[in-house]
């Protein structure tokens, strides 16, 4: 399954409620807001480093990085751009955690 | 793939909509099918020819307006839109007002329903 | 195709009466269930204060969805699930849900099941669609 999280994990436990529905082999896209989470070295960067050790792959929208000027992520993020959001949804059926 | 967009919230003050819009354009791009896009609770603000904004900001009604020009279709919730004050009068022309029943047919004639809001 | 019929899910993760997803949430529902679909309801997080027995909205001043959910089994929708993790973070039982209609062949009151998160990620896997309020 694809999930999509478009809160910071500063503001809402919704990443943390999501990570704990995921299973190995789905994949999790951070945009809007939720790309805070993808960011490296801060309180909250574990979430993140913790997903991707349960096997998860966890993307970022460019876009949205961009914009906030975050450019420094948790190894093992990968950026993507909306074209990349097509084909995740493409590939899963999807949950998006609003 | 057939898809199906549904959006949750209004212009300008959530970021929602321009995430739904890049995407469909992405999708369409990649030669996706675009069953229908559905605007439910403040959504139905996307869509009134009644905003102004800036002319160096983006224009959010005319940019759905433009996507149901090429034949998309573009739904407003009825329920929702009088519940808020939108009415057929104030809408941007190639979208349409209907009923929750159109919803349903697109989460289920879609292959993916994609949701964006707060 | 006849015979296909689509597994949809809804979600709900909001608190309700704080914003109106809760409530447009619930038309959303009622209209599905008319429809052919295969429907389960999933309250997760705050979700799971919308399926609290005892809200009264009355001095809000709002009509409140308490008396719907009551009859959601009479809306053929009898799929209700609670996440069990949301209910116990927030101190609630399976006592404190309310009613969600009457069983047809034992007349027993029906309240949302409560289940695991394992048990909810492997239903959402399964669906054709995901609403999520």
């Amino acid at each position: 399954m694809l999930h999509t999280v478009n809160k910071s994990p500063f503001q809402n436990s919704t990443l943390e409620s999501c990570l704990r529905f995921v299973r190995p082999g789905d994949a999790l896209l951070l945009l809007e807001d939720g790309v805070i989470a993808a960011a490296a070295g801060t309180a909250k960067s574990g979430l993140i480093e913790g997903a991707l050790k349960k096997n998860l792959s966890v993307y970022a929208i460019d876009a949205d990085l961009k914009a906030r000027g975050l450019t420094t992520l948790t190894k093992g993020v990968q950026v993507t751009d909306y074209a990349g959001f097509v084909d995740l949804v493409e590939k899963f059926t999807m949950h998006a955690w609003l | 793939m057939k898809l199906a967009v549904l959006i949750y919230e209004g212009p300008y003050n959530h970021e929602a909509s321009d995430s739904a819009y890049n995407f469909i354009q992405a999708a369409l791009a990649k030669g996706h099918e675009i069953r229908g896009i559905f605007f439910y609770h403040d959504g139905v603000y996307n869509v009134t020819k009644l905003m102004e904004p800036p002319q160096d900001d983006r224009h959010i009604a005319n940019r759905w307006s433009e996507l149901g020009a090429k034949g998309i279709d573009i739904v407003v919730c009825i329920a929702a839109a009088k519940r808020r004050g939108i009415v057929d009068d104030v809408l941007v022309p190639n979208v349409r007002i209907s009923g929750l029943g159109q919803l349903t047919m697109m989460a289920i004639e879609a292959e993916r329903l994609v949701s964006f809001g707060d | 195709m006849a015979g296909d019929v689509k597994k949809i899910m809804f979600t709900v993760r909001k608190p309700p009466h704080g914003s109106i997803y809760v409530y447009e949430g619930l038309e959303v529902k009622l209209i599905m269930a008319a429809y052919d679909a295969d429907i389960s309801v999933v309250f997760l997080d705050d979700g799971v204060y919308a399926m609290k027995a005892g809200q009264d909205t009355s001095k809000l001043g709002i009509k409140g969805f308490e008396k719907t959910y009551g009859v959601l089994v009479d809306y053929e929708i009898s799929k209700v699930f609670v996440d069990r993790q949301s209910m116990e973070e927030r101190g609630l039982t399976e006592e404190d849900l309310l009613v969600i209609g009457e069983d047809e062949e034992t007349e027993e009151p029906v309240r949302p099941k409560m289940i695991d998160s394992a048990e909810i990620a492997a239903m959402m896997a399964e669906q054709h669609n995901i609403l999520c309020f």
